[in-house]
C-alpha cells in the first residue's frame, strides 16, 4: 500500500516550490492582473527552461519522459503561487491531447516545439453564454478548414495553436489550428481573473489538422478533460492550501476585543471546515493521480470525484479567507482576491461544479457502484 | 503509488485469511449487523469468537506475547482488521476494553496486574468499561465531580458516571474521580480501575432516542477501591485520562450505517412524481457530494495506511473522519426518509427504509459521542492548525470556585 508520492517526486515538488517562491510568482500574478498583460513572459520562459513543459513528453520528442505524478506535484505548486502562465492550457490540455491522440507525424512536428516553448497551445471550445455540448457546437469543420467563433479561450494571446472543438458533417471533430493563420482574428475579452487573459477567436476558412477521427471528437474531448481535471484539481488544492494558510496566519496575528481572532470558535470552526474540505479533496486527488498515472478504468469517476471536491474546497477556502480577513480581505491591496478569482477560473475552465457532479453520477451509473 | 501489499504484508494477509477461512464464514452482504448483547446467546457467541482468536494469537495481535499478543506492527493490525471485517463475526462488545482500557493498563498497571488482567481482557473472559463522563462533565470531561476520599490503603468513591457503554455486562471499569476540589481543576484528579461487582455500584440503562439502550448511568455509593488499583500518581488522573482519550479518538472512526451506495441504489428505483428519484437533479447533486465525502475518507485512510506501511507516523488527516461521516449519515437518513413523502413516517419491514430511519435516529448520537462536532473542530483548529485556545474561566482557580451554573 503506497498512496503517496515517491521521494523523487516530493523532491521535485520542493524544488518547484522554492523556484516559484524565489521568482515571487504571487507578486508577478498581481503585476499581470494590474497591467492586464495576460501572462508573465519572463516566468513562462524560466518554466520552459526548467523543462516543466516537457515533463510528460517522451524523450524521443525532446521531453523528460516522466509520468503524470510528476506533473501533479508541479501543478500543486503552480496553484499555490497563482503562477500567471499558460501552463494548464498548453500542458494539461494541448500537449496531453497530442501525446494521447496525435498521429506520429503530428507528435514529431508539435511535441519538440511544445517542450521548447516555440509552440504554446490552448483549447477552444465555448461558443456562447452556456455550457458547450455535443449538441450545441456550431463552429464548422469541412474539408480541412474551420469556420466560426469561439469565446472565453484562455491564454490565446500567447498561444500559437489551438485545439478546436468543431462540428463535422458526421459528428464532432477535434482540429488543431495555427493561430498565425490569416483567417484567425483574436480579441481580448474582459474577465474576472485578468491574470490569465481570455479571448474570442474568429476562424475564417482556417486550415486545420485533425486529431482522432471526424465523428467521435466529443468522446476524445471528454477523455482529454477527464485527464486534465486531475491536474486542474492539483492546482486547486495548491490554491486552497495557500488560502487556508493565509487565513490561519491572519487569525493568529489579528486581535479583536483583546485577543487573537483565531481564539474565537466562530473563526476556529470556519478554519476547521476549510481544513476538512481541503483534506477530502487532497485525498481524492491522490487517488485520481494514481488512476491517471495507470490509465485505470476508474479514471472518469476518480477524476470527477477529485474535480468536484477540489472545486468545493477552493471555493470555500478562497471565500472564507476573505471573510477571515474582514475589511482588509475586501481590499485590492491584500492578496485574498487573487485566490478568489483564480478559484473561479479553475472551476469554470473544464466546466462547472454542477456539470461535474452530473458527470460523476453518470459515471457511477455506468460503473454501478453497488 | 500503488495499492499492493509489500511482500511481507501479502504474506501476513494470507496468514490472516487462511485462519479466518478455516474458522469463520465470509460475509454475504455489507449490511452492518446491530448486535444486541443483552441477548445471552449473542454474548456467548461473541465471547466464544474472542476466545478462539485469543488462542490463535489474533485477539490483541499488537500486544507482547506475554499478554496474549504476537507483537504485530500497526500495519499488520490494520491488515488483520481489514480481513476480519470480510467475515461474519460478532463485533463491538470488547472494543472499549481492548481499545481504551487495555492501553492504559499496559502503560500504568504493575507487572503483576498486567499479568492478571490483560490476558482475560484479550480473551474476552472479562469485559471492561470506561467511567469518565458525568452529568455535569460532557465535552468538559475534566469538570467531573465524583469524589474519592483516601482512608488507609483504600479509597471511598461517591458520585455518578454517565454514558458508560456496556457497564451492565462489564466486569471491570477504568475510573477517573476528584480527590481534591481545592486544587486546580486538572490537578485534583486521580485514576483507578474498579471491580464492577463491588458493593455500592448501581447500573441503570439509559433509553436513547433510537429506543435502544447501549449506555448506562453508573452510581457509586461508598464504593471501596484498594489503593493498589490506582493507575498513576495521586493527582495524575487527567494525564492518565488523556492517554485513554487519545486512544478513543483513534478508535472512534467511521459512523457506520446507511451510506451513499444505499442512497444510490434506493434512488434508482424509488418513484418520485412518476420517475425514478435518480432522475431528480437535486438527488443527483446530493449523491455526488456524498460520494466525494465517502471517497475522501476512504482515500484519507489509505494515506494514513501508506505512512504506517512505510513505518512513518501518519499526519493529522484522519482527524476529519468522524465529523464528516456522522454528518453524512444524518443527511443520507434525511434523504431516504424524505423520498417516501408522507409515508416516511411509517415504520415498515423494508430494509432500506429501516436503514434510513436508523441512520436518521442514530446520527445525532454519532455527532456527539467520542467528541462532539464542535469539540472536534476545536481540536482540528488548535492541534492541527495551531490556533490559540479560548481564554478560559477555569484556569488557575480552585475547582470548587469554578462557576458551574445550576447543573
Amino acid at each position: 500500500m503506497n498512496l503517496d508520492f515517491s521521494d523523487d517526486q516530493k523532491f521535485l515538488q520542493e524544488e518547484a516550490r522554492k523556484f516559484l517562491e524565489k521568482e515571487n510568482a504571487l507578486l508577478r500574478n498581481r503585476t499581470v492582473l494590474e497591467n492586464q498583460s495576460y501572462f508573465d513572459q519572463e516566468l513562462w520562459s524560466k518554466i520552459v527552461e526548467l523543462g516543466w513543459t516537457g515533463i510528460r513528453v517522451p524523450e524521443e520528442f525532446g521531453g523528460l519522459g516522466l509520468g503524470h505524478l510528476e506533473l501533479c506535484v508541479i501543478a500543486e505548486e503552480l496553484g499555490r503561487f497563482l503562477a500567471p502562465v499558460p501552463f494548464s492550457s498548453s500542458v494539461y490540455l494541448f500537449t496531453e491531447a497530442v501525446i494521447k491522440y496525435g498521429s506520429e507525424e503530428m507528435k514529431k512536428s508539435l511535441l519538440p516545439k511544445l517542450v521548447s516553448g516555440d509552440i504554446v497551445g490552448t483549447l477552444a471550445v465555448t461558443e456562447d453564454l452556456f455550457a458547450p455540448s455535443k449538441e450545441n457546437i456550431a463552429l464548422a469543420y469541412d474539408s480541412g478548414k474551420i469556420n466560426g467563433k469561439k469565446i472565453a479561450v484562455p491564454d490565446a494571446s500567447i498561444a500559437t495553436h489551438a485545439l478546436v472543438v468543431a462540428k463535422s458533417s458526421d459528428g464532432i471533430s477535434l482540429q488543431i489550428a495555427d493561430l498565425s493563420d490569416q483567417g484567425v482574428s483574436i480579441e481580448h475579452q474582459e474577465n474576472i481573473d485578468e491574470s490569465r487573459g481570455h479571448f474570442s477567436i474568429i476562424f475564417n476558412d482556417v486550415k486545420t489538422e485533425g486529431i482522432g477521427d471526424e465523428i467521435s471528437g466529443w468522446d476524445i474531448y471528454e477523455s482529454i478533460i477527464n485527464q486534465a481535471a486531475v491536474l486542474f484539481a492539483y492546482e486547486q488544492i495548491g490554491g486552497s492550501q495557500a488560502s487556508l494558510d493565509m487565513a490561519v496566519n491572519y487569525a493568529k496575528e489579528r486581535y479583536a476585543f483583546g485577543r487573537p481572532i483565531g481564539s474565537y470558535q466562530a473563526i476556529k470552526h470556519k478554519l476547521a471546515d476549510m481544513y476538512i474540505a481541503l483534506t477530502l479533496a487532497k485525498s481524492n486527488c491522490y487517488y485520481a493521480a494514481w488512476a491517471l498515472s495507470t490509465d485505470s478504468a476508474d479514471l472518469p469517476s476518480a477524476s470527477a470525484t477529485a474535480r468536484v471536491s477540489a472545486i468545493k474546497a477552493y471555493q470555500l477556502c478562497s471565500q472564507e479567507n476573505i471573510q477571515t480577513h474582514g475589511g482588509n480581505g475586501f481590499t485590492w491591496e491584500y492578496d485574498c482576491h487573487m485566490f478568489y478569482r483564480r478559484s473561479k477560473l479553475l472551476s469554470l475552465n473544464l466546466g462547472s461544479l454542477s456539470n461535474w457532479r452530473e458527470k460523476l453520477v453518470t459515471s457511477l451509473e455506468q460503473s454501478n457502484i453497488n | 503509488m500503488d495499492f499492493n501489499d509489500t511482500k511481507e504484508e501479502a504474506k501476513f494477509r494470507k496468514k490472516c485469511r487462511d485462519w479466518l477461512e478455516k474458522n469463520a464464514t465470509p460475509k454475504e452482504d455489507s449490511t452492518p449487523q446491530n448486535d444486541d448483547f443483552a441477548n445471552k446467546d449473542k454474548m456467548k457467541a461473541a465471547k466464544a469468537w474472542q476466545k478462539k482468536k485469543y488462542d490463535a494469537g489474533w485477539a490483541m495481535l499488537h500486544w507482547p506475547k506475554e499478554y496474549g499478543g504476537i507483537g504485530a506492527s500497526s500495519m499488520e493490525r490494520i491488515i488483520w482488521a481489514n480481513e476480519e471485517s470480510k467475515f461474519d463475526v460478532p463485533k463491538g462488545i470488547f472494543e472499549i476494553g481492548l481499545g481504551m482500557c487495555g492501553p492504559v493498563m499496559m502503560e500504568y498497571a504493575t507487572e503483576e496486574q498486567k499479568e492478571r488482567y490483560l490476558p482475560p481482557m484479550a480473551e474476552g473472559k472479562e469485559i471492561w468499561c470506561q467511567l469518565f463522563s458525568e452529568p455535569s462533565a460532557g465535552s468538559d470531561v475534566a469538570g467531573l465531580r465524583s469524589k474519592a476520599v483516601q482512608k488507609g490503603d483504600k479509597w471511598i468513591i461517591n458520585g455518578q458516571k454517565v454514558w458508560t457503554s456496556g457497564a451492565h455486562f462489564s466486569d471491570y471499569g477504568i475510573l477517573v474521580v476528584r480527590h481534591d476540589p481545592n486544587m486546580e481543576k486538572h490537578k485534583g484528579m486521580t485514576f483507578f480501575f474498579v471491580d464492577m461487582k463491588s458493593p455500592g455500584i448501581e447500573v441503570k440503562p439509559i433509553k436513547q432516542i433510537t429506543g435502544g439502550s447501549s449506555f448506562n448511568e453508573v452510581y457509586f455509593t461508598d464504593v471501596e477501591i484498594p489503593d493498589s488499583q490506582r493507575l498513576g500518581e495521586i493527582g495524575d488522573g487527567w494525564k492518565v485520562a488523556i492517554t485513554t482519550l487519545m486512544n478513543e479518538r483513534l478508535a472512534v472512526g467511521d459512523a457506520g450505517g446507511a451510506d451513499v451506495e444505499d442512497a444510490f441504489r434506493w434512488a434508482k428505483t424509488q418513484d418520485n412524481l412518476g420517475e425514478p428519484l435518480l432522475n431528480n437533479k437535486a438527488a443527483r447533486e446530493s449523491i455526488a457530494d456524498w460520494y466525494c465525502e465517502k471517497s475522501g475518507l476512504k482515500n484519507t485512510k489509505l494515506r494514513t495506511m501508506s505512512a504506517l506501511s512505510r513505518g512513518d507516523t501518519p499526519g493529522p488527516e484522519a482527524s476529519i473522519t468522524k465529523i464528516v461521516s456522522a454528518g453524512k449519515l444524518q443527511n443520507i437518513g434525511n434523504f431516504g426518509i424524505d423520498s417516501l413523502d408522507m409515508a416516511g413516517m411509517l415504520r415498515t419491514d423494508n430494509a432500506d427504509v429501516k436503514g434510513f430511519q436508523n441512520a436518521w435516529l442514530g446520527a445525532p448520537g454519532m455527532r456527539i459521542a467520542g467528541g462532539t462536532d464542535e469539540i472536534l473542530r476545536n481540536i482540528i483548529a488548535e492541534r492541527v492548525l495551531g490556533l490559540p485556545q479560548d481564554p478560559r474561566a477555569d484556569k488557575g482557580v480552585a475547582f470548587k470556585d469554578i462557576p458551574s451554573g445550576n447543573s
